[in-house]
Parts: structure tokens; sequence; C-alpha cells
């Protein structure tokens, strides 16, 4: 198979960037994207030029790391599968043999003001880690836990807590987003804590400090356009969003703790 | 040099009680006087910057990914060991330690394991109150599975996602402790080298992969917890950035490597369909608790699975180990796969490859079942096959994905560079050769959540903090070195990308020092391994000034150190004239093709120390000691 690139190339964050132009040749339709885009590479590394950018590590849709729009739609075009599902998959698990041979693809970074591109098609996403700070934990110093098995937590419970915990902090949900909001994420973590008995202490004051933290960042607002949960490569529920916004109300009536941050730490 | 391993004296079971009770403290007071550089934040990393932060300390960590959270643990699958005895099927922590050593085939310091037995427990109990959310019962009690090498369910697991959710656990209590200012985090950050200042481990020098600065970090101790170096043999399924760099690094700087040949290779991945491949991806040993493994019994049988009957097939496993099964432990089913496909009962593009078929699973308990339990690892099996596993059985073989030698360390976790720790799969300590499925979490937990925070403190109890800088003779001179090195890279300027010569040294790697070795291979490999490292510092094409981010300097330094260091691996391979774990020699093996141990000449640890360019290494040996267990043969059957 062949195909002709058009790649965001930026080369610091400050530069100017631009779409350039390559030509894939000798795709085999089986190479997952990256591997196609790594056979770009060893050949403008062999002609001395830059390769392109972009973040990847895991490759198998778990670390969150790789992220690229491609043509218009983050982590890629998503299948309809055998069983009437849209597929959900990251850009690691996107494959050659979704496209048609000789077909143009067009390669762009995550866009959203909170992720300023780094270099072509890698963004800094460090807004989400501090978020995290900001909240998105339990204070339990190591040390001292109670048996495991001292909470029972009912297996429904912890089946809905697993459904929003499975985030990979991707941010295809901002880049989907014509706000460029980061609702499903926040709501993902505060409802895995949330839902659980363990995260009840600090509840309140957990989804006050993320929603702050998320509007301090410079994220937009959620207008209920729901195109974070299609582009989601875990299908996090856009429910988890309006459980946020439940939370996040009823712990505007509670006695929050707000002189230190970190909680009991 | 003589090796002391610490381990304390007295009964094996009480060893770490009693130590822990005369190892010395620092004062709550002080303990913000000291600063703690911990380079890695995967499980091992990420519980030992948060425990060490809640203690007090002065904590920076680094990784090279731009968030701590998407260190390589969080592709860990299956799940977690603990001794908890929940299922009241006869576990304990003598049977953790005993399954433990056995399943490293008797090559691992008794005493380290049976803490790591012991501590099990606690892990468990932690994660749970951070929120960690494990699998359930539906009376609300954890739910267990068995992973392979062990006739008890210990096994802990969150889906088929277990180090992603461990992983945030640990995150998040890192990410509480930076909130408290008690810890900097540095992301996107390279350690590439140790600073030793009199004989101390004193500080690193790291490149800020962003703006491309090289720079220093001075500390009173120096925790490494980089992980493993599987990616040497290129295909792995370890995640593309996972290297040996921070801990080769202070392997040059005179940390003792210890039994870097002892790798694993795991059973169950999706088998290598083309040249162009970049990893390999693992199927996660607990589908062998529903999942059958099987060949066709003729030689060339390419009928589809669906028409070989039953009496055609042969669930070689199950004859050949029918006290374990399908759960035989991960080099014995990697063995046996490759013996089959060597007769020429393989199946699948190459012959390479044995079925995994859940056709019985899904008959019996229905295939939502299946789903609930695996579903992830089977959406993933889908994605890169194109094929329905629920329909087909899977097709597997193995591949490499663990490495259970690393640095030296004695019973505290210290490398025989005082004040350096070592944490998690970077080092050599639990495993021996072979390690069993769910404890590597385990292990990468333990040191950071319930070892370190004590024998650091031990150590650094001794010691006055500070009283070192950035702007020392030794920095500066490991600075200039580190500069100098990636100038040379950039100044090769020729035209084959580093992950040519990557792709080149895993194929010298797989063939001559992979599944099964011999002394001829190893010669060979010995052989090509430094042809291959010229040709690299001759043709290798590092495009780019260094200045900002730069993916390809990134790559090209590390595949430069591990142009070196398969060498340091071969020459341990070769060296170890008997068969144990995952290092199988062919010229030491049974009559029906099991490892043959040699515990009369080979009953130690192998501790390399360098010794400068073109020098062979010295060799040291820890010899084992047996205070309670008797090495036996390992069977399994
Ligand atoms: C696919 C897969 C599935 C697995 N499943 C299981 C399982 O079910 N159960 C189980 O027990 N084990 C499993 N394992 C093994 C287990 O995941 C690992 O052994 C373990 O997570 C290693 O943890 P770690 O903290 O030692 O290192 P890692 O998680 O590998 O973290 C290494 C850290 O070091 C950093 N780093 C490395 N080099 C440098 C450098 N030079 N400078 C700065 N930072 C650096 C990285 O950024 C990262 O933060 C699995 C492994 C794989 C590959
Ligand atoms: S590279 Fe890890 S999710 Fe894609």
């Amino acid at each position: 198979m062949k195909f002709t690139l058009h790649v965001w190339r930026q080369s610091g964050p400050n530069a100017r960037g631009e779409m350039k132009q390559y030509e894939a040749t000798g795709v085999n339709p089986d190479m997952s994207f990256l591997e196609m885009l790594d056979v770009v590479n060893q050949e403008l590394i062999a002609r001395g030029e830059e390769p392109i950018a972009f973040d990847h590590d895991c490759r198998e849709g778990i670390c969150g790391s790789c992220g690229i729009v491609i043509n218009g739609v983050p982590h890629g075009p998503r299948r309809r599968l055998a069983n009437g599902k849209i597929e959900a998959k990251t850009t690691c698990q996107t494959y050659m043999r979704d496209f048609t041979d000789g077909q143009h693809l067009w390669l762009e970074p995550w866009r959203a003001g909170a992720f300023p591109v780094i270099k072509d098609l890698v963004v800094d996403r460090s807004a989400f880690d501090r978020i995290m700070q900001a909240g998105g934990y339990i204070s339990a110093n190591t040390g001292g836990a109670p048996d495991g098995n001292a909470i029972l937590i009912p297996k429904r419970d912890q089946e809905k807590a697993m459904d929003a915990a499975q985030c990979i902090g991707c941010g295809a949900c901002v880049a989907a987003c014509k706000n460029a909001s980061a609702m499903l994420f926040v709501a993902a973590k505060v409802s895995h804590l949330g839902i659980l008995p363990q995260g009840q202490p600090e509840r309140a004051q957990r989804v006050v400090r993320m929603v702050e933290q998320m509007d301090k960042e410079g994220f937009g607002n959620c207008t209920n356009y729901m195109e974070c949960e299609a582009a989601c490569p875990k299908e996090i529920s856009r429910q988890f969003i309006a459980r946020m916004n439940r939370d996040y109300l009823w712990a505007q009536t509670q006695d929050l703790e707000t002189t230190s941050s970190g909680g009991a730490g | 040099m003589q090796l002391n391993s610490n381990v304390p004296p007295g009964p094996l079971a009480e060893k770490w009680q009693k130590h822990r009770f005369e190892m010395k403290l620092v004062n709550p007071a002080n303990k913000r006087k000291y600063k703690i550089l911990v380079v890695g934040t995967g499980l091992a990393g990420a519980s030992a910057a948060a425990s060490l932060a809640e203690l007090g300390y002065q904590v920076e960590t680094f990784c090279f990914q731009d968030s701590p959270r998407r260190a390589h643990s969080i592709a860990a699958q299956g799940g977690i060991n603990a001794a908890k005895n929940y299922q009241n099927d006869g576990d304990s922590v003598f049977r953790l330690f005993y399954d433990t050593i056995k399943g490293g085939d008797f090559r691992a310091r008794e005493a380290n394991v049976y803490r790591l037995a012991e501590v099990s427990v606690n892990i468990i109990d932690q994660c749970v109150a951070q929120g960690v959310p494990f699998s359930r019962e539906y009376g609300g009690q954890l739910e267990n599975r068995s992973f392979g090498g062990a006739q008890v369910s210990r096994t802990f697991y969150c889906r088929g996602q277990t180090g992603q959710q461990l992983l945030l656990g640990a995150y998040s209590a890192l990410c509480r402790q930076i909130s408290l200012g008690n810890v900097k985090s540095h992301p996107r950050t390279e350690m590439l080298d140790l600073v030793v200042v009199g004989g101390r481990a004193r500080g690193i020098v790291v490149r800020d992969l962003v703006t491309g600065q090289v720079s220093s970090y001075v500390g009173d101790a120096v925790l490494l917890a980089t992980g493993g170096y599987s990616p040497v043999y290129f295909l792995s399924t370890n995640a593309k950035g996972c290297n040996v760099t921070a801990t080769y690094r202070a392997f040059k700087r005179g940390a003792c490597f210890a039994n870097p040949c002892y790798t694993q290779i795991h059973p169950t991945c999706i088998p290598v369909t083309g040249d162009y491949q970049s990893k390999l991806t693992l199927m996660s040993e607990s589908l062998r608790n529903d999942g059958r493994i099987w060949v066709p019994k003729t030689p060339g049988d390419k009928r589809s699975p669906d028409q070989i009957p039953e009496s055609e097939r042969d669930y070689y496993l199950e004859r050949r180990y029918p006290s374990f099964g399908n759960l035989a432990p991960r080099d014995i089913a990697s063995r046996a796969a490759k013996m089959v496909c060597d007769e020429g009962r393989g199946v699948g593009p190459g012959g390479r490859g044995v079925y995994l078929d859940f056709s019985d699973a899904i008959r019996r308990r229905g295939e939502k079942y299946i789903r609930d339990k695996y579903g992830n690892l089977f959406d993933m099996y889908a994605h890169i096959t194109h094929e329905d596993p629920y329909k087909t059985p899977m097709r597997i073989y193995p591949a490499l994905h663990y490495t259970m030698g690393g640095l030296w360390v004695d019973y505290n976790l210290m490398s025989n560079i005082p004040g350096l720790f070592v944490l998690g799969e970077a080092n050599f300590s639990d495993h021996g050769a072979n390690r069993l499925g769910a404890s590597a979490l385990m292990q990468g937990l333990a040191d950071g959540y319930f070892v370190v925070p004590y024998t650091l403190g031990n150590f650094l109890a001794g010691c006055a903090p500070g009283g070192v800088s950035e702007t020392a003779p030794e920095f500066k001179q490991a600075e200039q070195e580190v500069s100098d090195r990636l100038k040379k890279l950039l100044a090769i300027k020729g035209n084959r990308s580093a992950t040519w010569f990557h792709r080149e040294l895993g194929k010298v790697m797989w063939d001559d020092c992979g599944m099964a070795r011999s002394e001829k291979s190893l010669k060979k490999a010995l052989a090509r391994i430094p042809e291959l490292r010229e040709q690299f510092w001759r043709e290798a094409g590092v495009p780019g000034n260094g200045q900002g981010l730069s993916p390809a300097l990134e790559e090209a330094g590390r595949v430069a150190d591990f142009l070196e260091f398969a060498e340091l691996l071969c020459i341990d391979a070769l060296h170890r004239n008997e068969s144990c774990g995952g290092h199988f020699r062919e010229e030491y093996q049974t009559p029906d093709g099991e490892a043959q141990r040699n515990d009369a000449e080979f009953s130690y640890v192998a501790a390399w120390q360098y010794q400068g360019q073109d020098k062979p290494p010295a060799l040291h040996k820890e010899p084992l000691v047996w205070e309670t267990v008797h090495p036996s043969i390992r069977s399994y059957k």
C-alpha cells in the first residue's frame, strides 16, 4: 500500500508550524499506524532530515502516550465492528489495513490551548498532572491500612469504579471537544474515587479542587457535544460527567476544609 | 572485592522483623534535610518516592515519559500475588516464599524472597486503601485467580489492567506529595549518568528532553527504579522506551551487574508477523486459567483448528506436566512451545505458533463469563490480528518479556556503591533464574512501599545531610562526558537509523542467546556484537543539533548502551555452564529436555564489575546460602 501524508511540522514550542507532505510507500496492511511512521522516519533519517516527532511508549493502548489527530479524528477514524459497535482504540492500535490504498492522511497534534505543542505531533499534557495533584487521590499514607477485606465493596460499585478508572489520560477527549473541555478526564477520576467507600471522606473537596484546577488550566466548558465520549479509546461514559456535575453541586453545600491542599498529609 | 549480602542473622521468619527493629532511624525533624533522587516512576519508583516523602524526606523524581503515570508498569495485565489465603486453599507466607524460590530454580536469595512474601499482604491492604478497584466477589470480598507455578489462587487483579490500577494508585499518592511540596517531579528527563563522590552515590546527570539541556542533581542518596532491559532483544513485550541506560551507566561507574543472562521469555504472546514489527504484545498468563494450549499431533497439519478433531490434538502441557497443566511456569511453557514448533507442529504463518483455545471454557461458562474476565485482552488480540478469539483459538508464541538480572543489591536493596539503592525490575534480587507470574508487581511495590523506607533511613542515619554541590569536579566531569557523548552521536552523520542497529542486535540476541543458548551460539554472538557496535559508531545517523526534543538522539543513546550491554549479557550466559530457569544451555539438559542445574558449581550470584573500556568485566561470586530450603530438582510434572 502507499499513502500521501500531510504532517504538522513545528520545530519547537515557539516556532511556526506548517503541514508538510511525505510519501509512505511499501506499507504492509498489517503495520500499525506508528510502525508506518517508523518507516517514514527511517527514510528521513537516511536522508539526514529530522524525523517526525510523536509520543508513544507501550504501543498497546494502555500508557496513554500516543495521540495523533488523523484526518480530523483524534486517534484516527473508527471502524464499525462486526457486532455493530464502533471500535474504541488509540493511535497505536490503528492499523493500515483500515485505510484505502493511495489515501491522503492528515496528521495533526492534539489542538487545545491547555496542551501547547512542544514539537511536531508532541504536545504538553502536564495540565492533566496538575489536575490530579489538586485532588485526584485518597490521603492514605503507607502503612497502617486495614485488611483489604475489612471494607466490603459490592461488585456492582467496584465494576463501575473500574469503568471510570480505566481512563488512560491520553487527552483525546480534549482534542475532540469543540471547547477543548477536559470534563471527561476529570469526571473519570472524580467518579472512580467517589464511587468507592474509601473515597468518601475527601469526596467533596476532591471534586471542587479538581474542577477549579481544570478551569485554571484553561480548558473550556462542557456544552454537551459529547464528542469526548465518542473519541475515548477506553469508552468512558458521559454519565460520569453528569455524576461529577451532581457531586460538584452537592459539594458546594458542604463545609469544605480548604486551608491546606493535600488533605490530611 | 567481597560482596556482602548483609542478610541479618536469626531464623528466616524473624529476620525482617528483627532487622526492622535494629535499624537506625532518622529523627523526624532531620528527615527534611535529606534529599533523595528517585529515578523511575513505575511501581517501584512511585511507591518509594511517595512513601519517603510521607516520612518527611525531600524527594525529586525523574522519568522519561511526559508523566509519571505512563511508566511501563502501566502495561502489566494479569495481577499481583499476595499470601492472603482469602480462598482458604492452603496458602501462606511460607508457601508463597517456597513457590517463588522454586519458580526461580533455586537461584535467588532466601532471605529477600521470604521478606517479599511477608510484606505481600500489606501491599494489597495499602492499595485497597488508595482506592485500587480490585476485582470483587458478589459478597464484596476480594477475588483471586491463579497464575503459573502455583497451585493456590493468590493473584489479585483489576480486569486485565492490574498494572495500570496499581500504578495509578502509587501515582496518586505521589501527586498528593507533589501538591504538598514534598516531591518535585521531573518528567521528560532522562538520566544519563551517575555521579559518585568519595565512593558514595551523590547525584545524577540528566538531559531535559524538551530543551536538550544537560544538568546535574545532587542528593544524599540515589534510588534507581528504572525497570528492565528486555528490549536488548529489540522485539519484546515491553514498552518502546524501556532501556538499560540508567543501570548500565551505574555499572560503568562501579555498580555490579548481577545475573544479566537471566532473561524471561513469556510463553503467550502474539506471534511475529513481519520484519517491520516494532514490538510484541503479551497475552496475559491469566488466560491460561481458562485457555488450553495445544498443537496438532501430526507435523505439517494445515487444517483450520475447528477441523482438527479432539483425538488429533496434543495438549502438550497437560500431557507433560499433569499436576500444573496449562499453568506450568513460563520458562517451561516457553521451551515446550519451542519444542513442538521445532518438531514441525507449530501453527500459523512460518509454523511459529501454538493455539490457546477458550472453546471449552466458553462452552462451560458462557461467552459473557470470559468477556467479563478477559474482555480487554480479547479486544487487544482482535485489534492486532484481525481475528475473533471468541470464535477461533488465539495463536501465540513465546517472546522476551522480563529480565530477572539487574544491578546487584544487598538485603537492604543497596548496591555495592554506598548510597545507590536499586528497586523493582532494575535490581536482581528476588526472582532467581525465572520469575513467576504476578510477582513483579508484588516486588516493585514491596521494595517501594515497605522495604526501602526502612533501609534507606538506616543508611542515612549514618551520614550527615548535604556536603556536596553540583559544582564539585565529579559533577562537572560527568556532565562533560555526557555532553561529549551526545556530540559524538550527532557527529557520526551516517545514514542508518539507530532502529536498524537495534533490530540487527535483536536478531543476534534472539537467535544466539534466546530461548536456547550454547557455547557455540554465544561465541558467535560475542564475535558479532562488537562488529555491530563499531558499525554503529561509523554509520548511524542522528539528525539535528541535539537541542530541543530529539527522539532520534534519545533512541541512539539507548541503542549505543544496548550494544555494549548485550556483550555483558552473553559473557554471563557463556560462563554459566548449567541450565536454570530462563537460562537454558543446550549442553545441559536432562534426557527429557528439562533444564539441568549444577548446584555444586553454580549456586551463586554472578556479579560483574566494569574494568574499563575494552577490558573484560571482573566476576564476583556471592554464594547462595541455603538455611531453610534444600534445592531440589524443580519438577512440575
Ligand atoms: C506487557 C506486560 C505485562 C506484565 N504483566 C505483569 C503482571 O500481570 N504481573 C506482574 O507481576 N508483572 C507483570 N509484568 C512485569 C511488570 O510490569 C514489570 O516488571 C514492573 O512493572 C516493573 O516496574 P518498575 O517500577 O521496576 O519499572 P517500570 O515500570 O518499567 O518503570 C521504569 C521507570 O524508569 C524510568 N526510566 C527508565 N530509564 C530512565 C532513565 N534513563 N532516566 C530517567 N528515567 C528512566 C521510566 O521513565 C519509568 O518511569 C508485565 C510486564 C509487561 C511487559
Ligand atoms: S503508545 Fe501507549 S497508548 Fe498508544
